[in-house]
């Protein structure tokens, strides 16, 4: 679900044919019938949007059918944990959890809390505002839990505030009748699937479930994601082989830019960033940003090492170990965040590394009206893309109303060299990393990031030698020594991921996170990685092949943690510690040498902790996890059907309609996700939904995706003739019925128009695309691969011009799975007529400027 | 099965090696396109930007002189009855479509789109390779058919002598240009670009002989699996081609992919044609004789 495997993955969807091949049954669920559905057992089309009322309905499905995983859910999951009394689930408030305040449009959290416990985050925060990121993340890695052990259980899971009683009674209305009804797909479809997922559970079987960015792009992509999770905690099907759920992301290596982050509000391994006022120094900075109990109540060992990584012999006890040198962050920096305050002046200049925004991001034209409002821009990419020419060539520049002459960015274009010019890893969905050697010099001009960054450091750090002022220490003082190899003068990669990996005082290589100390003799990148080059041997760049060894593989590659392929494996066994059945043994407990073993997956688990362990009741840190518990990185090593902490809009998933909908929300009063992040200004407007004057203006479903034959924003694809020619032009899907309804003719032309802009594209006409008959009306879905624009061997309109800017404020990612438009035949106006189009639409929707 | 074609391997004697070629199972094809474009990286072969066809995800269009390897997409809409002879716009005018199921056709009814991946068939009887005038065509060692570049001097006999139309000339260059099974990654030891790109080993390479024998397992466990019109193509020797190097597994019938439904080797008839030819031309000359002589008298 939320997945186009197939066409986005297609290297890794060997292994579903693979699999397929084998017996497994392969089911797609998603809007579109792609080349997924074309592999699969079974398609069920949905309209866009609507996945937590499909997940939801099969949660319920699992309580009427009696197919819960009992033993499972009892041992390792938080459904005998009893909530507070004073929760108060989205029936009884219209589509609210308690807690809403809506002078902030944020939840006060205490009521979604374990009975008995303070009711605060780590932090002591009580609200989940997430634009305030540094502490929001804090909560994401669980409350404080003395002991490590909810107050409250009721073993039975019969009392009515336990969380299995609460997902029973929250889901209850999440019949096959209601999936139908929301999503559009037949109910004995949806009940074929329910079936076949459950009858796939249990002692002897597994099921998976993939997704990808068509469950992330939503205003409720992270609730789309713990609904999978509940369904899964349910069925028993984390932690065991063949089951699980996997991510696929977007592209090569964004799993390993999350772990060692590229994102604004983490540090590496998943540590929040600082926040100025509530954590002056290191001491409190551990104390609000706990658990004790569990993987995170070592947290302290984890950021010294890390400090001791980035600044060595300045980082001691005595100043902190540096924690002072850490930037400080206080609000919203996110992507969009960051380019609305570039649109408003703030921001001064961009470093643009291995992105496209004016193609790949919402509301193309805000972006480019952003970056002209930058002194300096530079992009570093294999070709000048749309953002590299934004001053130059535009939609703006066509319509007249933007001259080149009067934009004053300075652009900078750097060529990067490509993945098969540089040493590097690659983590994919598994958390496995994968060594890529250089195969070949960059050409030209063009260099690594790391080549890049190493030497800006460098030159910054020139500029500021010998200063006195002390804002210039963090710089001064970094460990910036790498090795220099080959004739460009290039940063040892392989240090760096020494560095990564982690070392003793008397410099060899650690073991794992085990061995980290938060007394600074020991240093280490990355917590989670400790271990990558154990033995000095850059154990990620292991080949050796599957035929060689058995299917875990554990010769090729590296995972984290500690080489782990399976997350959370304990659960693979029983509580006793026996496998749940011989068909799905994997780790178990072997009595007689008092430890676990495995099939050769390390268990993710302490090794000689035995089933029955039960901690001392001051126990912290891993000390504090019964032998029971597998899910190590919560303070309960429970797994989570009930989130009382770290999610801004709800402990339960929830259905709401997009943003922008035809449809009204037959579950709840409240409409949309009602802590979306929405962005009320001229540049973004929104359309109004169903029932609102104005929303017959865009009647239609809008949805983005991407082709086999391109990548992301086309910079890597557009200019490379081999894949250029397979997709050329910029087209749309739609069904015959909408092109008899708007007069489309196949292989014609189209315009797209939002209150954003208006695009045009190649019609084409197909049975791939299917109306869904939702609330007695047909929903009719315009489909929109996004990866043409202005430059490059193939042009064309980028799809993303038409979205607006409508985010999950969990994570703030934009909503460009769903939105709603109108389409009309013939190409779209030139020149200014193309902005009087766009006007006349926004005057007859009744959206205002 | 024989395999033997009429030069390979005795011509070869001692150097032959076992015959080459591909199965490729559609059945498994993702579409992604991966083997067009290893085949044009690794032999250099122009891009061929032909623009959007609309015809499904296939804006390659066929195979040419410029496209060694091709993937077709087929959307079908399973039974057909509603739609015959009308496009599906007609079909919604008349209002059939509407309620219509979109579901896979492993399911039992609705849609399904087929892909797969064309190529050069290598054929036993190879009819491009008999009518070359310059023996730029020739049957290499592992029993494939190769054009070579510097001997071809653009002639064209061999392109109305292919069955499938795969032979083409290069506009610019004059001379024609298809798939060499990479012979030379085959000298190496190596298999062909394309069925080392392909993700889910939809485009297996191998010694034909063994490839048939897959095939015919992979055949028979779709049918049972109640794929009823799965059929192999060009995996008999006693078809118009004598069985191919490069055969397939089909969802259905060859024509719905563009494919001959009965190929057959184009010299098949040229001894009755020229024995035809022959009789013609002494008719002819009887008759001009019988003219002349009738003219004397």
């Amino acid at each position: 679900m939320g997945s186009n495997m197939a066409e986005q993955h297609p290297v890794g969807f060997q292994w579903v044919v693979e699999a397929k091949e084998r017996g497994a049954k392969v089911i797609h669920v998603d809007p579109r019938f792609t080349r997924t559905s074309a592999m699969a057992d079974l398609h069920v089309p949905i309209r866009p949007g609507t996945d937590v009322a499909f997940l939801g309905g099969i949660v319920h499905y699992i309580f009427e059918h009696d197919a819960l995983f009992e033993e499972y859910v009892r041992r390792f999951t938080n459904g005998p944990v009893i909530i507070k009394p004073e929760f108060r689930d989205t029936d009884d408030a219209s589509g609210f959890f308690s807690g809403w305040n809506p002078d902030h449009s944020a939840y006060a959290i205490e009521t979604w809390g374990y009975a008995g416990t303070s009711g605060e985050t780590t932090a002591g925060k009580s609200e989940q505002q997430a634009d305030v990121s540094g502490e929001a993340a804090h909560g994401a890695h669980g409350m404080q839990l003395p002991g490590g052990e909810p107050p409250h259980l009721d073993e039975s899971m019969q009392d009515e505030h336990c969380v299995l009683q609460l997902v029973r009674r929250h889901f209850s209305r999440y019949t096959p009748e209601l999936v139908s009804e929301v999503c559009g797909c037949a109910r004995e479809d949806f009940l074929r699937v329910a079936a076949a997922l459950c009858d796939n559970s249990g002692r002897e079987r597994t099921s998976a479930v993939v997704y990808s960015v068509g469950w992330t792009q939503h205003t409720i992509g992270v609730q789309n994601i713990r609904a999978a999770s509940i369904v899964q905690l349910l069925l028993g099907n984390i932690g065991r082989p063949g089951g699980g759920i996997l991510a696929l992301r977007g592209h090569a290596n964004i799993q390993g830019s999350t772990d060692i982050p590229t994102l604004y509000d983490i540090l590496p391994g998943y540590i929040p960033m600082p926040h100025p006022q509530s954590h002056p120094t290191l001491d409190t900075f551990v104390e609000l940003n706990g658990p004790d109990t569990g993987v995170w109540g070592d947290l302290r060992p984890y950021i010294v090492s890390l400090l001791k990584a980035w600044w060595g012999g300045a980082a001691t006890e005595d100043n902190d170990f540096c924690f002072g040198y850490l930037p400080r962050i206080n609000g919203d920096h996110s992507h969009y965040a960051m380019m609305l305050k570039m649109l408003d002046g703030g921001v001064k200049g961009m470093f643009c590394v291995g992105q496209n925004p004016t193609v790949g991001s919402a509301n193309s034209k805000l972006m480019r009206l952003a970056l002209a409002k930058l002194d300096w821009l530079v992009v570093r990419d294999f070709q000048p893309i749309e953002t590299a020419m934004f001053w130059k060539d535009s939609p703006e520049h066509e319509a007249g109303e933007v001259r080149t002459e009067d934009i004053q960015t300075e652009v900078f274009f750097l060529p990067a060299a490509a993945h098969t010019e540089k040493d590097g890893n690659f983590t994919n969905t598994q958390r496995l990393l994968q060594w890529h050697h250089k195969a070949v010099e960059p050409p030209g001009d063009s260099r690594s990031e790391l080549h890049w960054i190493y030497y800006l450091g460098k030159a910054i750090r020139e500029k500021v030698a010998g200063s006195t002022d002390p804002k210039d220490r963090p710089i001064l003082d970094l460990t910036w020594d790498y090795p220099l190899v080959g004739q460009h003068g290039e940063p040892d990669a392989e240090a760096v991921l020494q560095e990564i990996s982690g070392k003793a005082a008397d410099g060899s290589f650690l073991d794992s996170y085990d061995d980290l100390k938060g007394d600074g003799s020991t240093s280490c990148g990355s917590w989670i990685h400790c271990g990558i080059y154990k033995d000095g041997v850059n154990q990620s760049a292991r080949r050796r092949p599957h035929t060689e060894q058995n299917w875990i593989a554990r010769q090729w590659g590296w995972a984290w943690p500690k080489d782990v392929r399976i997350i959370y494996n304990r659960a693979s066994a029983d509580a006793d510690g026996n496998p749940w059945s011989e068909r799905k043994r994997y780790v178990w407990w072997d009595a007689g040498e008092g430890k676990w073993t495995s099939l050769g997956d390390p268990p993710d688990f302490p090794a000689t902790k035995a089933p029955d362990y039960e901690p001392p009741e001051d126990a912290t840190k891993m000390e504090a996890i019964r032998g029971d518990k597998p899910f190590t990185l919560h303070p309960d090593g429970r797994g989570w059907l009930f989130a009382p902490t770290g999610l801004v809009d709800g402990p339960l998933p929830a259905h709401y309609e997009p943003q922008e909908s035809p449809f009204t929300n037959p579950l709840y009063a409240q409409r949309q996700n009602p802590t979306r992040q929405v962005f009320h200004r001229p540049e973004n407007p929104y359309h109004p939904s169903d029932g609102e004057p104005g929303a017959d203006v865009f009647p239609f479903v809008v949805t983005t995706y991407r082709l086999t034959e391109h990548h992301t924003a086309g910079g890597m694809s557009r200019t490379v003739p081999y894949l250029a020619e397979l997709q050329p032009e910029f087209f749309c899907e739609i069904s015959p019925q909408l092109a008899v309804q708007r007069g489309l003719e196949h292989g014609g032309w189209a315009t797209i128009v939002t209150a954003r802009q208006a695009v045009e594209a190649r019609v084409v006409v197909t049975d791939r695309i299917k109306p869904l008959k939702i609330q007695g009306r047909f929903a009719h879905l315009v489909g929109l691969p996004y990866h043409w624009g202005g430059v490059g061997i193939v042009k064309g309109d980028s799809a993303n011009e038409l979205l607006p800017l409508a985010l999950d404020n969990n994570v703030h990612i934009s909503e460009y799975k769903v939105a709603t438009c109108d389409i009309r035949p013939g190409r779209r106006p030139r020149g200014p007529a193309r902005l009087a189009l766009v006007e006349e639409y926004r005057m007859r929707a009744g959206v205002h400027q | 099965m024989t395999l033997e074609t009429t030069s390979w391997p005795s011509s070869y004697g001692e150097a032959a090696k076992p015959r080459m070629g591909f199965f490729t199972d559609t059945s498994v094809c993702i579409g992604c396109k991966a083997c067009e474009v290893a085949c044009k990286e690794w032999n250099q072969v122009p891009d061929s930007m032909q623009g959007f066809t609309g015809n499904s995800y296939d804006n390659t269009i066929d195979l040419g002189a410029d496209t060694w390897r091709h993937v077709a997409f087929i959307e079908q809409r399973v039974p057909a009855g509603v739609l015959d002879g009308a496009s599906l716009v007609e079909a919604v005018q008349r209002g059939e479509a509407v309620d219509g199921g979109v579901q896979t056709y492993q399911e039992g009814d609705g849609f399904r789109w087929l892909m797969a991946s064309d190529v050069c068939k290598h054929c036993t009887h190879a009819a491009c390779l008999e009518v070359c005038p310059t023996g730029a065509l020739f049957r290499t060692e592992f029993g494939t058919v190769v054009v070579q570049e510097d001997v071809c001097n653009g002639c064209g006999y061999c392109v109305p002598a292919c069955p499938f139309g795969v032979l083409d000339k290069r506009e610019d260059d004059g001379r024609v240009w298809k798939c060499t099974l990479c012979y030379d990654r085959l000298k190496d030891d190596m298999e062909p670009a394309c069925a080392k790109a392909c993700p889910t080993n939809s485009i297996q390479f191998g010694e034909l002989s063994e490839l048939r024998e897959r095939a015919e397992h992979r055949l028979a466990h779709l049918q049972g699996a109640g794929q009823q019109h799965a059929q192999l193509y060009l995996a008999d020797d006693d078809d118009g081609v004598g069985g191919a190097g490069a055969f397939f597994l089909l969802l259905d019938k060859p024509e719905v992919y563009g494919l001959p439904p009965d190929p057959v080797d184009t010299r098949r008839d040229l001894g009755t044609i020229w024995a035809a030819t022959g009789a013609a031309a002494l008719a002819l000359g009887a008759g001009l004789a019988a003219a002349v002589w009738g003219g004397e008298r």
